[in-house]
Order: structure tokens, then sequence, then C-alpha cells
């Protein structure tokens, strides 16, 4: 699709005058009448058996309206919240999970019991009163530990720990490590991640004991599937269930899955015949909010002298948590992109899922895709320091290039130009005076390295016959309805969810351009589930525009289709005689035959139709993709370690990225900074780190979980090439997570390179000063 | 129990009874029914409560409500005359300054204190000036863009004629 007057115009997003003035609507932001406040009592060990619960004081006091415990909530919950299959679908053990621990805790933070009361300062003054009695159990902490067959359970009825345990072979891996002429091995840990959206979860209930319907508010990116979980686990028909996810300030992946909360808030308001609100603080965030990533890797690598790769092996053990995260499965796609943009003869990947008194993982953006990233680009930059090649031209060597690919799992890459993004990165950030720099600064004795990050991801989740299995059932297609009012005005919905990401804007300029209407006529609608089509995706995995807008995008051309029908009734002209450009059906060669669209919306809800056809003019329409889609790109890094302190400080960062065709360039650019930071932040500075004995939360504020803030951070180059896809009309991919799959292993690689002079071969993330002064410092003995 | 609490919000004088207890972004949201200022981790570090207490930017929600008393508050609400933007909110716009949004309210409020001492603050006297606040969203590099972009439109703006 070219670039028209719309699409791949940078216009200013119709979100911002509501944000930037305070007008925004974020979850805290709605109230009702008679609103009663929600607190949380949670466990402060993370494994005990629960030996008793005294509420007396709690309920004693003024304003306290109820304490609730698991005995209250199963008269109005059952069933166990959902696991689906994802990229694991042999499980072993899936321990059941009621939203409320009634006899064992297995991870700090878990709800034991909720207090109800007038004012939000009183329901915490009564969670402080609420006396549980708890028997400490032995904590499982460590993931790799816990596949002992000796080691604690991390509940207590359970087999083992060993949630699945299953191996992806693409080739014959011992064939392609038989011909090895260089091997190398790496133990690559990635650090669990607390996902910190600014606007922490929160949610509102409101049940009606008359009409027997919910209303639930909560700062979700998935609210139909919110309502399809909620509405079973409490016997409410779905359609009498209405959830809205209001302006959301970030999820990250954090608001994909249900939550203990998103059932707990309105079943107090069914016992109560109250509406409820709670919200999250900070610290129940970092804690009892979904990590991402908590990854231990062991991988090993093959090739020839030449640099030509033959098989990586690998195994993935994945700390699951106290729980399977509803997808936390998918986090094993790392396995199958393991392989990156590379040629390999084989691959073989065990993914092996291991629960412990932790709180769940569940996709963090990215979600195993940064992880299969900084595998293969570590692997790869290892295998460059062995065979003394530069790591640009080892990449180059093997390279995919011949497109569609098919990787080693079957998995078909839609298209692609590696050489084009790795040319464009190499320029843009001067590699070869980098290089040269290096040298110099080497001289010296300076620490200078230079890290290259070649990516590819799988987004655009994604085709039916790949997903309805992965989900359990739901296909992963996307919905969305366009309805031309009489005025002209056009009302769009979609079943993804904007939380950042400016769809209002994208999709708008989208729907505009495609039935020729004003931008401004275009009225974008998403985040209620009372509206639109009966049920939307969610917006997670970039999908949005590769899913959903392709979605809009086929509504559109059934809109158009009727009129053009309608049209040509109206001109006295042939369908097949009419032209439909900047929004008007012409009769072809006589362009003073003409009616706009919107002359033929206000027509279609009148009396002079074609024989046969209804009134009005709007479309449902659902986009199942034939396939996935395959962004990719190359990242440039150049850092300077501080032999002193052990500090990194980056001093260039470049990044040319390919996402296919843009609708909104400044989006586009917004979106892969912010990705890019994430990653950079996991590299040099986050970690949630628990303490290995007792199993206890150590960073549990911002004070010590480290999100970096403007000092902290680069301002990277960017730039793009345009590599349509096939697998869409619009030729797009996606973007959202493109920066944080690609940064974490640029960054990681050039710290490695500026150690290398030391002896240093690896660093684990973060690299933080600390982390990094120890390693020069054993180096150096 | 309750307390009277003096203070000017946003050009508005108000009285209001509040417990002594009640944080100062808590009576800005709820009793004032000022939800642009937001709460975003409770212990200081992220900057979304920021709001101006006689000029200077503080964090509302590390403050009680009483501790304010008698003195001029400014939410991102007031920060410009009703219906119209302040450079600050212009230049967050144009410059894609801004994501999720939920962040925003403070950083603006922390650079238009910046902005107020600083009228060409450097990068890194702009990131100085905003070390308090945290975007998880943007990477930062357009609320750069942004406050620079403010600070040139507040300079030519001061530099007009009157009226001109």
């Amino acid at each position: 699709m070219a670039v028209t007057q719309l699409i791949g115009a940078r216009v200013q997003r119709r979100e911002d005058p509501r944000l930037i003035t305070g007008h925004g609507r974020f979850i805290e932001d709605h109230t009702l009448p008679g609103l009663t406040h929600l607190a949380v009592v949670r466990s402060p060990h993370p494994h005990a058996l629960i030996l008793g619960i005294d509420t007396a004081a709690a309920r004693a006091l003024p304003g306290v309206l109820a304490v609730l415990t698991a005995a209250d909530f199963h008269k109005v919950l059952s069933g166990s919240m959902p696991v689906t299959p994802a990229f694991a679908p042999e499980k072993k053990y899936v321990p059941e999970r009621f939203p409320i621990a009634e006899r064992e805790v297995c991870f700090q933070g878990e709800p034991v019991a909720v207090v109800v009361a007038n004012d939000r300062y009183l329901a915490a003054d009564a969670a402080d009163l609420v006396h549980v009695t708890y028997e400490p159990l032995p904590a499982v902490v460590d993931p790799e530990g816990a596949m002992n067959p000796g080691s604690p359970l991390v509940h207590t009825d359970g087999p083992d720990n060993i949630g699945w345990d299953m191996t992806y072979a693409g080739g014959d891996i011992d064939a392609a490590f038989s011909r090895a002429e260089v091997v190398v091995k790496e133990r690559i840990i990635q650090q669990r991640l607390a996902p910190t959206a600014m606007e922490t979860r929160g949610v509102m209930a409101s049940y009606s004991p008359y009409s027997e319907d919910l209303s639930l508010w909560l700062s979700s990116q998935n609210p139909h599937f919110i309502r399809l979980f909620v509405s079973g686990a409490m016997g409410i028909p779905e359609s009498r269930v209405r959830v809205v996810s209001p302006d959301v300030g970030g999820g990250f992946g954090s608001k994909i899955s249900p939550y203990p909360e998103d059932y707990l808030v309105p079943a107090a308001s069914k016992l109560l015949g109250r509406p409820v609100r709670w919200i999250e603080t900070r610290t129940e965030s970092v804690m009892t909010t979904i990590h991402g990533r908590g990854q231990v890797f062991t991988a090993e690598a093959a090739a020839l002298r030449d640099g030509t790769l033959l098989g990586l092996r690998l195994t993935q053990v994945l700390d699951l948590g106290a729980y399977h995260g509803t997808f936390g499965a998918f986090q094993a796609c790392a396995c199958l992109m393991a392989g990156g943009v590379y040629r390999w003869e084989a691959i073989s990947a065990r993914t092996v899922g291991v629960l412990t008194n932790k709180v769940p993982t569940d996709p963090y953006r990215g979600a195993g895709r940064p992880e299969g990233t900084h595998l293969c680009e570590r692997m790869v930059d290892r295998m460059a320091d062995e065979l003394g090649m530069d790591p640009a031209e080892l990449r180059r060597k093997n390279f995919a290039r011949e497109f569609p690919f098919v990787n080693n799992f079957g998995l078909t890459y839609d298209s692609g130009n590696y050489d084009g993004t790795l040319d464009r990165a190499l320029e843009l950030s001067d590699y070869q005076g980098w290089r040269q720099r290096q040298a110099a600064a080497r001289a010296e004795g300076k620490l200078v390295g230079i890290g290259l990050s070649t990516w590819v991801e799988i987004c655009g989740f994604g085709p039916s016959a790949a997903t309805a299995g992965a989900t359990g059932g739901i296909a992963l297609v996307e919905s969305a309805q366009i309805r031309f009012l009489p005025s002209g005005s056009v009302a769009a919905y979609v079943g993804t969810h904007a939380h950042g990401q400016g769809h209002d804007t994208t999709f708008s300029q989208l729907v505009a351009e495609t039935l020729g209407v004003p931008l401004e006529a275009v009225d974008l609608r998403h985040g209620d589930t009372a509206e639109g089509p009966a049920f939307g995706y969610g917006t997670y995995g970039s999908r949005s525009l590769s899913v959903g807008g392709m979605a809009l995008y086929t509504a559109s051309q059934e809109i158009l289709a009727k009129a053009r029908k309608l049209a040509a009734h109206l001109l006295e002209a042939s369908p097949d005689d009419l032209e439909f450009t900047a929004g008007a059906f012409t009769v072809r060669g006589n362009p003073q035959a003409k009616k706009t669209i919107q002359e033929v919306a206000l027509a279609s809800y009148g009396g002079n139709l074609p024989a046969g056809m209804e009134q009005g003019l709007e479309a449902v329409s659902h986009f199942d993709p034939p396939n996935f889609v395959w962004p990719f790109g190359a990242h440039v890094c150049v850092v300077e370690v501080d032999r002193e302190t052990g500090a990194v400080e980056i001093l260039s960062y470049t990044g040319v990225d390919d996402c296919g065709n843009v609708i909104n360039p400044m989006i586009v650019e917004g979106q892969v900074q912010g990705g890019i930071a994430q990653s950079i932040a996991q590299a040099l500075f986050e970690e949630v780190v628990y303490d290995g004995e007792s199993g206890q939360l150590v960073t549990g504020t911002m004070l010590d979980y480290l999100v970096p803030t403007m000092n902290e951070l680069p301002t990277p180059k960017l730039d793009r090439t345009v590599t349509p896809s096939p697998t869409n009309a619009l030729g797009v991919k996606g973007i959202g997570e493109a920066g944080t799959i690609a940064a974490s292993a640029a960054v990681i690689n050039a710290v490695c390179e500026a150690l290398r002079p030391l002896g240093i071969h690896h660093v684990d993330m973060p690299a933080s000063p600390d982390r990094l002064w120890r390693l020069m410092q054993e180096a150096g003995r | 129990m309750g307390q009277t609490l003096r203070v000017t919000v946003n050009g508005e004088a108000r009285s209001d009874e509040v417990e002594p207890r009640l944080l100062l972004v808590h009576y800005l949201r709820e009793t004032c029914g000022l939800t642009g200022t937001h709460v975003g981790c409770d212990t200081s570090q992220c900057g979304a409560c920021t709001v101006l207490l006689d000029g200077a930017a503080v964090k509302s929600c590390n403050m009680l409500a009483l501790q304010a008393d008698g003195a001029e508050i400014t939410t991102i609400e007031g920060l410009a005359p009703e219906g119209g933007l302040h450079p600050l909110q212009t230049a967050f716009w144009e410059n894609h300054g801004l994501q999720c949004g939920y962040c925003t309210p403070g950083f603006i409020m922390a650079a238009a204190a910046l902005l107020a001492e600083n009228h060409d603050p450097s990068d890194e006297e702009i990131g100085r000036g905003l070390e308090g606040n945290l975007c998880r969203c943007t990477g930062y590099v357009n609320i750069r863009k942004a406050v620079k972009a403010a600070a040139l439109a507040m300079r030519e703006g001061a530099a007009a004629p009157i009226g001109g």
C-alpha cells in the first residue's frame, strides 16, 4: 500500500488532549454512588499452611463492612483460574488455583482474606488487624534446585515441581554436532523482571442483584477474555457481564491474564450488594503482578571453522512461580525462536517449566522472543569470538536470505532483508569508525565494546490454525465493526485494546483513508465489551495492526462493496462501471455522475434501495491471518565499562528495524524508543530479587527495583527499512515489542566485548556496576 | 477528628475539613475531584503525583494535605487557562512525549517548575530537573525533546510584544 494522505503520515495523536490536561480516565478515576473500598490481606510467607484466620478485631472497626475469606468466596466463585496450552501443551503438573488461599499459601503476597470498608484508609487499617496464624514451610526459590527429586515441594500435595518438560526437535542435532569443528557453550540467565506499568492494576465492580448483571471496570489489555473467565467463575451469563477497560496506564503484558482480584472484587460486590473498588499499591504490584523472564538457559552451538553454523542445543529452565500463568507457557517460544535470523542444520530445544514459591511468571513485553534473541545473539558472538571473526561477518555468512524462510521448527518467516537492516545499521552507527576508536581506546587501556543484535520476531498472533489450540479453544483472530451513521460519521469498533500504542490515531487514519472520509469523521472505540462485535482478543504480541487493523480494513471493504451497489443504483449505472477515489463513487467516463460515500450512507437509511438490499451501512468482520508476521532489524550498541567502578556508559546506540509498511511513523518511532529503553533496563538495571534462603521479596518498591530515569538512557539513532509483509493486504507487521526483543543482546554483547581483554567472555544481566566490578576483580586475580 | 485546611487550588480558595492523615494527593483527587494527578508508586520515586506548591514541584503522595495549609496549589488541570494549553502541554502533544499518558501530568508539572527557574535548560539540566519522574513507555527521548521545545516556545512567547 502506497503512502497516501493519511497512511504513512505523522498525524498527532487524538488521545493526547485529554491526557496532557489531566482528563484521562484511568481506573482509579472511576467511582460509583455508594462505592466501598477493598484491601487484600496477603501472605507474608512464600510458603506456609494457614492454621487460622481471626477476623474479629478487623470486623469490630467502625466503617468496616465485611472481612471475607475463601469460605465466603466459595459461595459465589467456582473453578480454577485458567491455564492455556500455549507453547508447552504437554503439561505434567498444573496446580489448581482458586483466587484466594484456603489451606496453604504458596507465594508471598497470595491473598488470604479481603476487607471491605467505607473508606480506603479504614480498609488498610482493618487489613492490618486480620490475624492469620501460619505454619511456615520450606520455600522453593531456585528453579534448578526445584527440579531435583529431593527438593521440597512448592505445593504440599503436588507430585513434584515440574510443570512441563518437553523437547522441540528441529533437525538431526547429533548429525549437526558430529561435523562440528568448533563448539561453544554458555549458561545464560534471564533474570526475573517486574513489568512496572506506571498505573498499577485496579478493579471496580458493581453487581446488581435485581437485574443479576455485573459491571466490571479494570485496567486490562484484554477485557473480553476477562469477561469470559469471570462470568464463568461467577456463573453469570457472559452476556450479562460488561467489562470496561478505560484509559490504561501501560501494560507491557502484565494486564493480559486474569488475576485473583479480577474475581474477588466482583465476588465481594455480589456478596455485599455494594459497588467495590480495589487499587493495587506499588508494593502489591511488585509482589503480586506477574513477573517476566525468570529463565536459565544452557546452550551449546556448533560450527565449522569457516563460520558456517551447524547446530544449536539448548535447555530452557523456566521459573513458573507458584502457579502456571494463564499464558505462562507462551514464554517457551524462546525455544522456537532461538535460531534467530540464521540458517542452522538442526536445533534441539528442551523447555522445562518449574514451579517455585514465587509470584507466577507470564508474558512480559516480548515474552520468549527477547530471551530467544538474547540467547541466539550471545551464542553467535561467542562463536565469532572463538573463531576470531568479526561478529558482523559471522552473522552475514549465516543469514537466511530466501523468503518465505522455513525455520527448523516449521515456522515460516514471511519476508525479510537481514542484510539490508544490518548494512544500514553499520553505516548509521559508524561501525567501522567505532572499530578504529575502539582500537585506540583499548591501546589506552580503556574497556570499549561494540555489540550487535540482528533479530527477528514472530508476532501478529495469530492464525486460527495455530492459536485456537494454543489458547484451549479461542482462535486469536480479530474482530471489527464499522458503522456509517446517517449523518456520515463513522463509528469503528475493534477488539484490540490500546494502552499507550495510539490506536485511536493509527486505526482512525486507516479507516479514514480506506473509506475516503475525513479523519475527524471517524470515531474509534475499544475497551468496552458492551460495544462492537461479540468478542475481541486484546492487545499483546504486537498483533494490533496486523490482525486488528486488518479486521478494520476488511470491514471497510465490506462497507465499500455494499456502498458500491447502492451508489450504482442511485447513479443508474452498473457497479462495475464505478470508480471509488477520494471518498466518492463516479461513473467511469462521466465524472459529473458522482456520489460521496457519506451521501451513499445517508441514502442507505432511506427507501430508495436496490431490490433485496437492507437498510444501513455497517459491517462486522473477523480477520484470520494466514500466517504470523515477522519483523526484524539490526541494532548496534557501543559501551565503555569503567575499570574502577564497573559502571557501563552507553556511548552510542543505533537501531534499524523493519516492520513492513507503516501507518504513523511518529508512533512507530515512539514504540521503538520505549522498547529499547525497557530492554536496556533489563540489560543494565532491573532485577526482581528474592532472598535465596527465606524466599522473601527483596526488591519490593521502586527504591530497590531500578526502573531507569531519563539520566540512565541514551537517545538512540533510529532508521527503518521497508519490506512489506505478504501476509496481509496492508503489508504491515508489528512494532510494539521490537526494541525490547533487540536491545538487551546488543548491550550485553558490547559489555562482553569491552571486558574481553580481561579474559571475561560472558556477563549476565543486569550488568550492574556491582556485578561487573566483581567479575573484573576475579579476572584480575 | 477533622481539621480545617485552607488552600488555593488552581486559583480557587477552598476550606475543607480533612483528617490529619489524609495525603495531599487524595485530597486533590477525591475532595477536589481533580483526578489528573496520579499515584504511581506510593514511595516518592515515580513523580506521577507531582503538583506545584507555591510554585515548587512537590510529590503530593508524600505529603499530608494539612502540610499544604495556606499554600497555593496548581495541578495539571490548572496549568493553563480553561480550554487552553500551556506550552509544555502543546510540546508534549506535538513531540509525541507521551504514550499511555499516566506519568504525563507529573512530568509536565515537574517540567513547569524547571522552566520557571531555567528558561533554556541543557539536556543535562533537564535530566537533573526530571530525575524524580519515571516513564515506562517513551524511553524519555521525546519527553526531553518536548521540554526543549516548550522552553523555546516560552522564550519566544516572552520576547513577543504584548498583543503581538
